[in-house]
Formats: C-alpha cells, sequence, structure tokens
C-alpha cells in the first residue's frame, strides 16, 4: 500500500522545533548542537555513498577543506559575509571532489576506502608543515558577518545556530527527495550488484562520481559551519581519525534515513561529552563499546530501531 | 656523496621498522580478510612492556646484554595475549561481515585498547634508552650511526625470512597458504578455519607487540604511538597490495627510500611524501603492487 511521505512534514516540524529551542537553550547546549549538525551534514554525505556500497575514510578531506576556506576567507581575503563564505567553501569542495571524483569512482571496497584516506592524509601531511597557516596548531577564524550586519560574539553563535538549522533542513530536504529520484534508487542498486546496473544501461561510475561530488560539498559545508562555531581550524580536521569519527556515526544512525545522521551526530557528540565529564581516562573505551554494541546488535543502525517499530516488525 | 649515503641508510632504517610494523598486518590481513586498525594499539601495548620490562631489568641491576631477550619476550608475550583476548573477544562474534565493517570492529577495538594502554602505563612518558645505547655507535664515512638502527635491520630481515619460510616451507605455512587462496575449499578439505584464524591473529598480533617493543628503546614511549603508526602501515600495505609479505617489504622500501629523501633534501614534504606515494601506486595498480586483480563476479 502506498503511504504518503511524511518526511517533509516531519522535517519542517523539527526545524521549528529546534529554531524555537535555540532561543532558549544554554550556550554549551548551542554549541553543541551546531557542532552535531556539523558532523550531521558530513554524515549525510556519508550516507549518500554508503548507500551505494561505498565507505570513505576520507571525508575528512572536505571537512577540512570547508574548515580552511573559511579560515583563508575571513582572514587573508577579507572575506567575512557568512553566505559567501559557504558558497566559497561549497566552490572549493565541488573543484576537488570534481578532480578526484574522477579518479575515485573507479575504486570499490577497501580500496576506495584507502584511497580516500590516502588523500585526507596528504592534505592533513601539506597543513602540517605549512607555517603560514599555523601548522599543527592551526589558525583562529575571523569575526564574520550576515548581509553587511556584524553581530555580536554572544549573539554570533546563536545566528550560526540558526543559520546551521536552516542548511541542514534543507540539505535534508533535498537528499531525502534525491534518495527516491532515479540517480538515488541507481545507488541502492550499484550496492546490490553493479553489473546488472551496467547491463541496465546506467553507468555505475557516473553514478559514483555525482554522488561523490555532493558527499564532498555536503562535507565541506559542514567543516565550514565547524570552523565559524569554534572560531578555529586545525589540521586535525583531516587527520584518519576525524574521517573514522564519521564513518562510526554514520554506523550509529544508520543509513536508512537522511535524519538519522544529524541524530547519530548529536547522540555521538552527547555520548562524547557525558562520558569525558564522568571519565577522562575511559571515554574512548566507552565509545569504542558504544561502537562494537551498534555493530553486534542494530547492524542497521539506531535508525532501525525506529523503522522496526512503524512496520510492527522486532 | 655523503648525503646519498645518509639517504641510502636512513632509508633503509625506516623501511626496517616499517616492515615489521606491517609483516603482521599484511599477514593476518592475507588470511582473514580483516585489516586490523587495532594493530596500532598492539605496536603500543608491546613498546609499553617492553619499556617498563627495561626499567625493571636495568634497575634490578642483571648482566646489561641479558635485556634483549627479556624486553623484547615481554613484548611477544604481551602482544600474544592482547591478541588472544581479541580474537576470542571480539572478532570471533564478527566473522562473515562486510571487510569494511571489519575495520570499523577494528577500530572500535582500538579505542577500547588506547584507553586501557592508559589505565595501566598511565600518561606519562616511558624511557627505555638503555639498550639503544649499549650497542653503541658506528662511524662511517665520517658520520656516525647507531648500531641499532643496524640491528633494526638485522632483526627485519630475519623476520622477513622466517615469515617466508614458515609459509612456503613448512605443512602449517602450506595449510594457511591454502586458506588465503579459497576459504571455501579448505573448510571442504577440513582445514580448521577457525583455528587456522586464531592462530594468524595471535602471531600477527605479536609481531605487532614486537615492532612496538624493538621501537621502545629508540623513542620516548607515551599515548597516542598506536594512532600515528598504524596510518604509516596502512600506506605500506596497501602499497604491496593488501596480504602479501613480500609486497609489504618492497612498499616498505619505497616509503622509507622516498621518506629520507624528503627528509634529507626538502624536509616540508615529509608526510606529503608518504600518501603521495600510497596515492600514486594505487591510481596504477588500484589493488596494490603484487596481487593479481580478481575477475568480477556477477
Amino acid at each position: 500500500m502506498h503511504r504518503a511521505d511524511k518526511t517533509p512534514r516531519n522535517l519542517c516540524l523539527a526545524l521549528v522545533v529546534l529554531l524555537a529551542a535555540g532561543i532558549i537553550m544554554p550556550n554549551w547546549l548551542t554549541f553543541l548542537a551546531t557542532v552535531s549538525i556539523a558532523k550531521g551534514m558530513v554524515v549525510v554525505g556519508l550516507i549518500v555513498l554508503m548507500r551505494t556500497g561505498l565507505v570513505s575514510f576520507g571525508q575528512g578531506l572536505y571537512y577540512c577543506l570547508g574548515g580552511y576556506t573559511v579560515g583563508i576567507a575571513g582572514n587573508y581575503l577579507g572575506i567575512t559575509d557568512v553566505v559567501g563564505i559557504l558558497f566559497l567553501s561549497v566552490v572549493v569542495a565541488g573543484i576537488v571532489g570534481a578532480i578526484l571524483g574522477l579518479l575515485l569512482c573507479r575504486y570499490r571496497e577497501i580500496f576506495f576506502a584507502m584511497l580516500t584516506m590516502a588523500f585526507s592524509m596528504i592534505l592533513y601531511g601539506v597543513l602540517v608543515k605549512s607555517d603560514n597557516l599555523g601548522s599543527t596548531d592551526g589558525f583562529n577564524v575571523a569575526h564574520v558577518s550576515l548581509f553587511g550586519w556584524v553581530p555580536s560574539s554572544d549573539g554570533v553563535s546563536i545566528v550560526i545556530y540558526s543559520l546551521a538549522c536552516m542548511i541542514a533542513f534543507l540539505t535534508a530536504f533535498f537528499i531525502h527527495r534525491y534518495f527516491q529520484s532515479g540517480m538515488g534508487f541507481a545507488g541502492d542498486s550499484i550496492r546490490e550488484n553493479e553489473i546488472r546496473v551496467e547491463y541496465l544501461g546506467i553507468s555505475p561510475r557516473r553514478v559514483i562520481f555525482y554522488k561523490y561530488v555532493l558527499a564532498a560539498v555536503v562535507a565541506a559545508v559542514g567543516g565550514s559551519i565547524t570552523a565559524l562555531v569554534a572560531g578555529h581550524v586545525d589540521p586535525e580536521m583531516a587527520y584518519w581519525t576525524t574521517s573514522g569519527e564519521f564513518v562510526f556515526v554514520a554506523l550509529l544512525g544508520g543509513t536508512g534515513h537522511v535524519a538519522a545522521a544529524f541524530i547519530g551526530a548529536f547522540l555521538f557528540e552527547l555520548i562524547r561529552t557525558v562520558a569525558f565529564d564522568l571519565s577522562p581516562y575511559t571515554w574512548q573505551m566507552i565509545l569504542g563499546i558504544t561502537l562494537l554494541m551498534v555493530i553486534l546488535f542494530l547492524p542497521k543502525g539506531l535508525w532501525s530501531l525506529i523503522t522496526a517499530q512503524r512496520t510492527g516488525r522486532g | 656523496m655523503d648525503t646519498i649515503l645518509v639517504i641510502l641508510i636512513d632509508g633503509i632504517v625506516y623501511s626496517s621498522w616499517l616492515f615489521i610494523v606491517s609483516a603482521g598486518l599484511t599477514l593476518v590481513y592475507g588470511v582473514m580478510k580483516i585489516l586490523n586498525m587495532a594493530h596500532g594499539s598492539l605496536y603500543a601495548i608491546g613498546a609499553y612492556s617492553a619499556a617498563s620490562m627495561v626499567g625493571l631489568y636495568f634497575s634490578a641491576g642483571y648482566v646489561p646484554w641479558g635485556s634483549y631477550a627479556v624486553f623484547l619476550g615481554a613484548a611477544v608475550v604481551a602482544g600474544a595475549l592482547a591478541g588472544l583476548l581479541i580474537e576470542r573477544g571480539v572478532l570471533r562474534l564478527m566473522y562473515g561481515r562486510d571487510e569494511v565493517i571489519m575495520i570499523l570492529v577494528t577500530y572500535g577495538v582500538l579505542l577500547i585498547l588506547e584507553d586501557v594502554i592508559k589505565l595501566i602505563w598511565g600518561v606519562d612518558a616511558y624511557f627505555a634508552y638503555q639498550p639503544y645505547s649499549l650497542v653503541g655507535r658506528t662511524k662511517l664515512l665520517g658520520i656516525t650511526f647507531a648500531n641499532y638502527d643496524f640491528l633494526l635491520i638485522a632483526a627485519a630481515v630475519s623476520i622477513g625470512l622466517l615469515l617466508w619460510a614458515g609459509l612456503n616451507r613448512t605443512r602449517q605455512g602450506k595449510l594457511l597458504r591454502s586458506v588465503i587462496h579459497d576459504r571455501e575449499i579448505s573448510v571442504a578439505m577440513g582445514i580448521n578455519v577457525k583455528r587456522t584464524f586464531l592462530v594468524t591473529f595471535i602471531i600477527g598480533s605479536s609481531l605487532g607487540a614486537l615492532a612496538g617493543g624493538l621501537t621502545a628503546p629508540a623513542l620516548s614511549v607515551v599515548p597516542g604511538i598506536g594512532v600515528e603508526v598504524i596510518i604509516l602501515a596502512f600506506a605500506v600495505v596497501v602499497i604491496g597490495g593488501l596480504g602479501s609479505v613480500g609486497g609489504a617489504a618492497v612498499g616498505a622500501l619505497m616509503v622509507g627510500i622516498c621518506r629520507a629523501l624528503a627528509v634529507h633534501t626538502f624536509p616540508q614534504v615529509e608526510l606529503f611524501v608518504i600518501y603521495g606515494v600510497m596515492a600514486m601506486v594505487l591510481m596504477v595498480r588500484p589493488e596494490g603492487l603484487f596481487v593479481t586483480t580478481t575477475a568480477r563476479r556477477i
């Protein structure tokens, strides 16, 4: 039986709730929520790839690229407008993603994972050795403005939070529609059986290329938001542990729905913050055990709990 | 001329170290198809065990030369124990899953082990320089080299030869190779693949820990050394072709020499070079240098 798609309605509701919550949330929670949204953006890109059967261990490359674009645009090019900056990082990531995508669309499975990881480590290696950009310490990002209006330093976090909510809403809406388009289904089919997809006259490489560029662009936006809210960028953003974290979150949330990325990211940040507060020496262990438990008992991520309930299974 | 010599020797020393680190990793992948991220933690466990053993040994004041057997033994035993625990406790529950998922499983193990190491050994640095200074230094063409580095080369060569002989000249090695080639047929022929997995993982873990133990005297053992090492080992085994021990040797040589070249001529590109070589090789040979491409299954 065909059921009306409730996702757009739910996404609108979520946006209203999130924007309203921004007014009453304490500062630390606003920060946590903004970072979660930023990381959720990267994970959305990862989900697009994972639905095609590809796991990138190098999304940190675009995350870092987005962050550094913000930093360089503000400090060296004098661009402080948030929308301008975000546009710039989309363009940069789009170009880099298109160049690397041409190469990467030939790779599958573990080789895709390894080559994406190599590219992100190359960027890390370059940034660590570039003294002008602060080497391993990175540098602080200049104060930003919005259409000529410069918010006070207290107000800037709420402005970025609201902006991040709206960007996340638009992305989630667009990607949700994309998953139901021909291109979206082509990804699922490639994961199931690539050769049959070729028989149908679709070029898997082309499909993967577009998905890779899409993932690159949303990851860069996520990196830009992180840079804006944290006010600081460093090469750690491109290190392999950062990329590993994104894959962790994607697995935690599951690839079943675009919203799972944001829910997963928020839960991840929450677990990490709480675990770090409770026991500074064992927070990684708690994360590791969580990861193993999810893989063992919820192979399709937390989102499978929601779908199981809805369809009456499990 | 001198620079070339220095580059060559530095490169070979670094390559030996890389090979020791990655030999266990590639062996485990070859047999079990698991790219073990926790290998870095095993390396760290070996380094910490060796370092604390060196400390105990020298403060007790036994014959200095005996320390080598003790600290390397400690590293191997610690690695084997950790390997046993990981295989029995975690990996056994996950067999049969996707290769990429297995990477994440071992990533979880890595996160857990990182904190276990901190709980056991604390966050302070350990120094175990005695075995390093004990063997002294050699002057070669006016340049001083630490003899310990030459020991590292010897260790790498012996580990490589032992692995080769073990795989190619023994009955157990032959069984192992049949598992590498085709797991299903091996099971059908009556090979106990589960036990093979356990033994391979223990050997791989001990090799990782031995690498850590051998390195401990040459640097300060601090939290986080495992995380840095694993990514280098990945580069090496991916270049050589996953699962190929000979490939790991060639990969280690390529990365080692290139890095030494970069360090001595243009130090800014040191890190860039390692991953640059990896990316270049993968661009030309997507599955690494020493792996024959398999046909696609429909």
